[in-house]
């Protein structure tokens, strides 16, 4: 398999960072784990869907950050979910809307059980209009792009492992 | 303290063409509808002491400045994407009650359409790496607004049952008040059906509940209301203003249903003491229909969730209850990018009575809200002539 280092696609800041990525295969812009996300993008290379949650508010938010965005608590720590949601709103892309995307997919918000919502892909369905509802249940599935970055996709509850 | 009727805007006009212009670059444009919106005014540009723009490099004013040749006292950089302008025309007023300039000239220019084709060095996507839409939307192919907004409008079907045909009902509207406009790009007859018909962008978006992509440039210049009525044409008061915004990133919005113009909307309303019944025309983005939609019910112009019938049975369209968006709209006139400034600078010519045969009769109160990024920033006027 060919390697080579890549610079990844929005580069502005911080300055340059390389990852690998196995280009014949892979051209979409990936995530740079920052210091405020890393434990995210971590616990997703161990398949597991690790949140920030505030212990003064009880609850859990995303997009990771310092703080918690509701009460401005610094008291955060992290914890699994279930990796168990519902589509909570969703669009099928017919144009690529970024680098490496192969229209028509499915792009959705994702409300967990726990509670806090995730942007992500809708895999193991027919990206169709007649398919795909709101408030269908899904289920976490995972995509491991390379030794660094593992992204969370989610599928019908009950389909079979597909990631694209 | 409040702004109303404190400032005028007296000078607005266009780039000399917009639609499909290969041979203007964006800066040529922005200077262009300086020097047709000044001579719009009467105003000579050595009268210019203050400069409100951006979307030229990253530091737009002092470029533009540059390159037109005024030494400005006051400026102002502020970028909310498509309604940078309706907020720069608040922050012309600010700066002008507060006695740190005389006359504001507020511009823009963008080749959205013709820029695409375009050799050299290319700014950068302007997203830093390490902010919440580069790591947690983009990976999954979310970015260009077909892919944001589609699943706003998805979230705002499910929630209130707005449908398709009430999106196309705004499409096949204000097609109609395109015709009635020669320079507008598209003015093909459009029927509901060819809407539904037409191939998908991003479910639940057809393409011509998409905006134009094309190449355009608008400016206004902005004076006290003492010096308002020196100039060539009747004045239009600034009445109402308001600016908010909630979020930038699809994941940072708090209500995937609402937008910040209830609150830029609610502010402008109360500043200029009227009521909606009030407005005669309105012009209010539309990057794609459900943006108009939505922003009609968020500025409060019907119930939350009630805008798909509200403006159904061709309500927006010559000749109907509610004129909206009546140059024909980004969906039909033009649409470069930032949109906002063609907003203003058509509520400007519906006020003065110059819109020939798509004049609103005896408007003389408009409401005006642009909105930028992801739903993300809006500002709302409400202007008046006398």
């Amino acid at each position: 398999m060919r390697r080579v280092r890549r610079r990844q696609f929005f580069d502005a800041t911080p300055p340059s960072r390389y990852v690998e990525v196995h280009v014949a295969e892979y051209a979409k812009p990936l995530p740079w784990p920052s210091p405020e996300t890393r434990p995210f993008w971590d616990a997703c290379k161990r398949h597991a869907l690790s949140l920030p949650y505030c212990r003064s508010c009880e609850a859990f938010f995303f997009y990771p950050r310092q703080f918690c965005p509701r009460c401005f608590s610094w008291d955060i720590e992290w914890r699994d979910c279930s990796g168990r949601g519902v589509i909570y709103t969703f669009a099928i892309q017919y144009r690529p809307q970024m680098p490496g995307f192969t229209p028509p997919y499915v792009t959705a918000i994702v409300q967990l059980d726990e509670g806090p919502r995730l942007l992500t892909n809708i895999v193991g369905i027919e990206p169709s209009p007649e398919t795909i509802r709101c408030d269908m249940p899904v289920e976490v599935t995972w995509e491991d792009v390379n030794e660094e970055i593992t992204l969370p996709l989610f599928r019908p509850v009950g389909a079979e492992a597909a990631a694209s | 303290m409040s702004l109303k009727n404190k400032v005028a805007i007296v000078g607005a006009d266009e780039t000399d063409q917009i639609g499909i212009v290969p041979d203007m670059t964006p800066i040529m444009m922005h200077a262009q509808a300086a020097r047709n919106a000044l001579r719009d005014a009467g105003i000579d540009k050595s009268e210019v002491d203050a400069v409100f723009t951006c979307g030229i490099g990253g530091m737009a004013s002092v470029q533009l400045c540059e390159y037109l040749g005024i030494i400005p006292h006051f400026t102002d950089n502020t970028m909310t994407g498509g309604s940078s302008f309706e907020i720069h025309v608040e922050h012309a007023a600010a700066a002008i009650n507060a006695g740190l300039c005389n006359v504001a000239l507020i511009t823009h220019g963008e080749t959205g359409f013709s820029s695409r084709n375009r050799r050299g060095p290319r700014p950068s996507y302007g997203f830093d790496s390490s902010l919440p839409a580069a790591q947690f939307e983009m990976p999954f192919g979310v970015g260009g607004p077909p892919s944001t907004y589609s699943m706003a409008a998805m979230r705002h079907m499910h929630e209130y049952g707005t449908t398709s045909e009430h999106l196309a009902e705004i499409a096949v509207a204000t097609r109609k008040w395109a015709q009635l406009n020669p320079r507008a790009m598209m003015r093909d007859p459009l029927t509901i059906e060819d809407v539904l018909s037409s191939r998908w962008i991003a479910y639940p978006f057809h393409i011509y509940d998409c905006c134009l992509v094309t190449d355009a440039g608008g400016a206004v210049v902005v004076v006290g209301a003492e010096r308002a009525r020196e100039f060539k044409k009747k004045p239009v008061w600034v009445l109402g203003t308001g600016e908010a915004s909630t979020h930038q990133s699809l994941l940072g919005m708090p209500d995937l249903t609402q937008t910040p113009a209830r609150y830029s909307g609610k502010a402008a309303f109360e500043m200029a003491g009227v009521s909606h019944d009030d407005i005669d025309v309105v012009q209010v983005y539309d990057s794609f229909t459900y943006t108009a939609l939505v922003t009609i019910e968020e500025l409060g112009f019907c119930k939350k969730g009630e805008g798909g019938p509200f403006l159904s049975n061709q309500r927006t369209a010559p000749g109907g209850d509610f004129p909206m968006n009546t140059n024909g709209g980004g969906l039909s006139y033009t649409h470069p990018g930032m949109y906002g400034m063609f907003l203003l600078v058509e509520a400007v010519r519906q006020l003065r009575g110059e819109c020939g045969p798509r004049q609103v009769p005896g408007a003389k109160l408009a409401c005006v809200n642009a909105t930028g990024g992801l739903l993300s920033a809006t500002g709302t006027l409400i202007l008046g002539s006398d």
